[in-house]
């Protein structure tokens, strides 16, 4: 009897690690959660204390939070479609065509996302206030963008090296010209992956912090407001700001995920196991927050 | 189109990424070496000399030597940590989870849907002095009848941790979702009991994660101060907060700029040396 | 297709193809007949895949000209050329149906009614009904008819196909195989064919060329290149030959006399590539005929002495191999026709064959320029395939 609950532990402990790590992984949302309808003691703390529906009901209760959620919003749209563009026209010139100079090109793209988000924002304060460049709003959407190109590029670039080549050679050879080639098949089988990109540098930008303190000057993103409440209260309308940002990265991921399951929906390859879409990145279409970046931040 | 236009293309493609990232990326990077390098009697108002200042960094790391121990401390701490918790969370999911495998993968990076600060605040309400954890931790006398964690090296720990931990568990899944189970299937038919299989050919073959995981993890660790701030005091300050001092509140260009380039160089030492120690084919 | 002929010929001059240092096709000197089912044969990376590019336009030549009933087309882009291409992984774009991907090429052009043309097309590859599938949902088969119709349907000059049907199973490729050859007779169109499989290349095509390392060893019908090899490349990938090198020493009528490992053979000068110098000695495995004895030999036959030491049983034959009086190896394959007893392993025979099957190649003629008897008789065509 003893032989078969160690039997048990030992093919089980993974399992009970496993769950939980998993545990420990989802505790914070669900408190971000719990915090958005809570009511605290007062200012300064941070702990439950009563509940209430008065945050959800008055979100910008919270004096500054909306105009920073907002400005977050603008910012993060103006890095979306700038990083986008510039990202997927590099993704093509580095998957599609082979020319002088690629491989330098590849390391500089790649050369972002290996550094410190620490010393991108403070090279950047560096040359902007060398060059008298006043901190604000542009100055965070410039750098939103610098940071974004990269995982843009890698996104997009992922989505084009699975895509047969062979495909634009045969609409070639049914009489398409390269424009056409590039309009009819070309773009909306990398759609889906420009689409990923546009929603990975969406997150990145709205929830990106290191790099935006030091380049913003006075202007307020979201997580700025955040940090400078910390000395001042934080307001749990900042849970709902939070709480809001999953449910819509949920059900975006969850309505991407529906769509993949219809039939057909593949790109260059003819049926074949749906890929578990993995890179440590970011999976492909759910905004996804980190503090500022992906894999070098913070 | 020409022959002409098609080999102009990729040159026209690369031209506006590339330029804006060569003039807002390399040229900082630039600016940052020389700005380390300014006459630290300047000031933001009176403006600076470059006077190839070399001494402003044995002053900074001097000064501020502590912090960059302890930066690496914790992110070395906080890596472990992920490893250790990370691993097995990765293997159930490549390895145990069958049908359930998207949908746990989905829960290991539903963290990242949240903001990053708001998350990392919720580690202030979990580890409060009045919540559950320090309550049991009181309880069961690990902890002093007055002890805190919040504004404690362990808070600060535990938020890294929590919040790099995707970074490891994602890659070392991917290294071991792409082994080939006959390999363990060969293995046990030769005798090895499970322990063994694991020790000889799972975790081997799942090095290329491992290393990319910790890579992931630790780089970005060592230069945060998000975790720090919120959830400790000056006396669990990170060369982060430092830095972030030295440019938003003491406005010292120069040491602020030693600081971050010091930080840059330690990261690409402790990367190339980690990659040729474990041998650069095996990142994944 | 009725009208003048819808099949146009394809003419290829001196056309080369170089990457960086690599010939991958050198000087080919090419004429496909007009509404022919032709075929270019060969092993991998012997340039045959590029060569159909080059025609496609999905490559540009080094040097040489293409033409097109005379027309000049070596500089046009793909999408000028009235000729279409079917791709090994037929490429067909995931994100269509079947309908508008057949529809793809008439649509570029212009056309506005392409319903008609694509049932009629539909029809003839037989997947009628199947206009709103994709190609995900789709069988190996299916999507190999549908980038068929893909291509036809614009009515090229010339089709091109790149290894079709590589991907298909062999029961398949077999009833694909019927298949192109009744469209191609139907349509009239001149099909290019690029395959590495010999038997394929013999079954469906008018004609055969053989390429090797970037030229073409032999230009000709599938019989001319199997009784009448060119080269000893040629008679080791079209099936198995036995290859005997030896010497030429002199003439007696209409015969050539070779001597070979100090024995005196000879050879219809008809049957001789070469008629000096050093030489192969070349018979096709099912051609020779074994008897007990020297005596046995019917008259004018020639003969080589060895011992059995390896019979395979196959069912519709039993091949030997013979060990030699110089050491060499001789393959035999014995029909299994009822009356011929099996030799066992170890018995003494002498392998016979009449004159008129046997041919003279230069030596020093196979691609990897092995003239000894061994290497040759036991090269394995491209596809493995059997006896004839």
């Amino acid at each position: 009897m003893g032989y078969r609950i160690r039997r048990w532990i030992a093919d089980h402990w993974v399992l009970a690690v496993a769950a939980l790590v998993l545990g420990y992984l989802l505790l914070p949302v669900v408190v971000v959660a719990g915090l958005s309808f809570n009511r605290p003691s007062s200012r300064l703390t941070y702990d439950f204390h009563e509940f209430t529906l008065d945050n959800w009901r008055n979100p910008c209760a919270a004096p500054g939070m909306c105009e920073a959620v907002w400005r977050s919003v603008q910012i993060g749209f103006l890095t979306t479609v700038i990083s986008t563009v510039l990202g997927t026209l590099l993704a093509f010139a580095l998957v599609r065509h082979g020319f002088r100079g690629r491989t330098a090109v590849n390391l500089l793209v790649l050369a972002p996302m290996a550094t410190p988000e620490v010393v991108l924002g403070t090279s950047l304060l560096a040359l902007l206030v060398a060059a008298r460049v006043p901190l604000g709003f542009w100055t965070v959407v410039i750098a939103h963008v610098m940071f974004c190109i990269s995982f843009v590029v890698m996104t997009v670039r992922a989505r084009l090296s699975g895509m047969d080549p062979r495909l634009e050679e045969a609409a070639l050879d049914l009489y398409a010209s390269e424009w056409q080639a590039f309009l009819r098949v070309t773009l909306p089988l990398a759609l889906p992956g420009i689409v990923a990109a546009a929603l990975l540098a969406f997150s990145l930008s709205f929830d990106d912090f290191v790099v935006t303190n030091f380049t913003s000057g006075t202007t307020v993103t979201f997580p700025m407001y955040v940090w400078g409440a910390n000395q001042r209260g934080i307001p749990p309308q900042v849970n709902v700001i939070g709480t809001a940002m999953f449910v819509v990265s949920l059900l975006l991921m969850l309505g991407t995920a529906l769509r993949r399951r219809r039939p057909g929906r593949r790109a260059g390859r003819a049926g074949g196991p749906r890929p578990v879409r993995l890179r440590a990145a970011a999976p492909a279409p759910a905004p996804v927050s980190r503090s500022g970046r992906g894999h070098h931040g913070g | 189109m020409t022959g002409a236009r098609r080999r102009l293309l990729p040159y026209l493609l690369v031209l506006p990424g590339g330029l804006w990232l060569v003039v807002f990326f390399l040229l900082p990077a630039v600016q940052l070496g020389a700005t380390s390098l300014y006459d630290p009697a300047g000031s933001l108002t009176d403006g600076y000399e470059m006077t190839w200042a070399f001494g402003n960094y044995p002053d900074a790391v001097r000064t501020y030597w502590v912090h960059f121990v302890r930066s690496f401390w914790y992110a070395g701490l906080a890596t472990a940590l992920a490893l250790v918790l990370g691993y097995p969370l990765a293997y159930v999911i490549a390895l145990r989870a069958g049908r359930w495998q998207n949908l746990l993968l989905v829960c290991v990076v539903a963290p990242m849907f949240t903001s990053f600060l708001v998350r990392t605040l919720a580690w202030k309400a979990i580890l409060a002095d009045t919540g559950p954890v320090v309550g049991l931790l009181r309880e069961v006398h690990l902890l002093a009848p007055d002890g805190r964690l919040l504004a404690s090296p362990v808070a600060v720990v535990t938020s890294i941790t929590y919040n790099y931990l995707p970074f490891m568990v994602l890659p070392i899944y991917a290294s071991l979702q792409r082994l080939d189970r006959r390999l363990l299937e060969a293995a046990r038919d030769l005798n090895a009991r499970p322990v063994q299989v694991f020790r000889t050919v799972t975790f081997p073959l799942s090095m290329p994660g491992v290393v990319a995981g910790t890579l992931l993890t630790i780089i970005p660790a060592a230069g945060d101060y998000i975790s720090a701030e919120l959830l400790g005091t000056p006396r669990e300050y990170m060369i982060g907060n430092v830095i972030d001092a030295a440019f938003l509140v003491r406005l010292d260009y120069p040491q602020g700029a030693a600081l971050s380039v010091v930080l840059l160089l330690v990261i690409l030492a402790l990367t190339i040396g980690y990659l040729r120690r474990v041998g650069v084919e095996e990142v994944g | 297709m009725e009208g003048a002929q819808p099949g146009a010929r394809l003419r290829l001059v001196e056309l080369t193809k170089r990457f960086g240092g690599v010939t991958a096709v050198d000087r080919l000197d090419l004429t496909v007949p007009a509404g022919t089912f032709f075929a270019l044969l060969g092993p991998s990376g012997c340039g045959k895949t590029t060569t159909l590019r080059m025609v496609a336009g999905l490559e540009e030549p080094t040097a040489g000209r293409i033409l097109l009933d005379e027309e000049e087309i070596t500089r046009l882009r793909p999408y000028r050329r009235p000729v279409n291409t079917v791709f090994q992984s037929y490429a067909l774009f995931p994100h269509l149906d079947v309908f508008e991907n057949v529809a793809f090429g008439l649509r570029r052009r212009g056309v506005r009614d392409v319903t008609g043309q694509v049932r009629a097309m539909l029809s003839l590859v037989q997947l009628d009904g199947y206009e709103r599938r994709r190609p995900a949902q789709l069988s190996g088969g299916q999507q190999q008819r549908v980038a068929l119709a893909r291509a036809l349907v614009n009515r090229p000059r010339v089709l091109l196909l790149d290894e079709p049907l590589g991907a298909l199973d062999l029961t398949l490729r077999r009833r694909m195989q019927v298949e192109l050859k009744r469209i191609q007779t139907e349509v009239g169109i001149t099909f290019v064919h690029v395959t590495h499989d010999q038997e394929e290349a013999m079954t469906l095509a008018d004609t055969v060329a053989v390429m090797n390392n970037g030229r073409i060893e032999q230009l000709g019908t599938p019989a001319e290149l199997y009784e009448f090899p060119a080269t000893a490349f040629v008679a080791t990938f079209l099936g198995r030959s036995n290859l005997l090198s030896g010497t030429v020493v002199g003439r007696a009528g209409e015969d050539v006399l070779v001597e070979a490992y100090g024995e005196r053979f000879s050879v219809p000068v008809v049957r001789a590539r070469s008629t000096a110098g050093a030489v192969l000695l070349g018979v096709r495995p099912e051609k020779l005929r074994l008897v007990a004895t020297a005596d046995e030999v019917p008259a004018g036959h020639q003969a080589v002495a060895g011992i059995v030491t390896d019979a395979a049983y196959l069912g519709t034959s039993t091949q030997y191999l013979l060990r030699t009086g110089w050491g060499g190896e001789l393959s035999v394959f014995a029909a299994a026709d009822g009356e011929t007893r099996p030799v066992p392993v170890g018995q003494a025979v002498v392998a016979h064959w009449h004159p008129r099957y046997a041919f003279l190649l230069p030596a020093g003629t196979s691609g990897d320029g092995s003239a000894a008897p061994v290497e040759a008789a036991d090269a394995v065509p491209a596809n493995g395939a059997g006896p004839r």
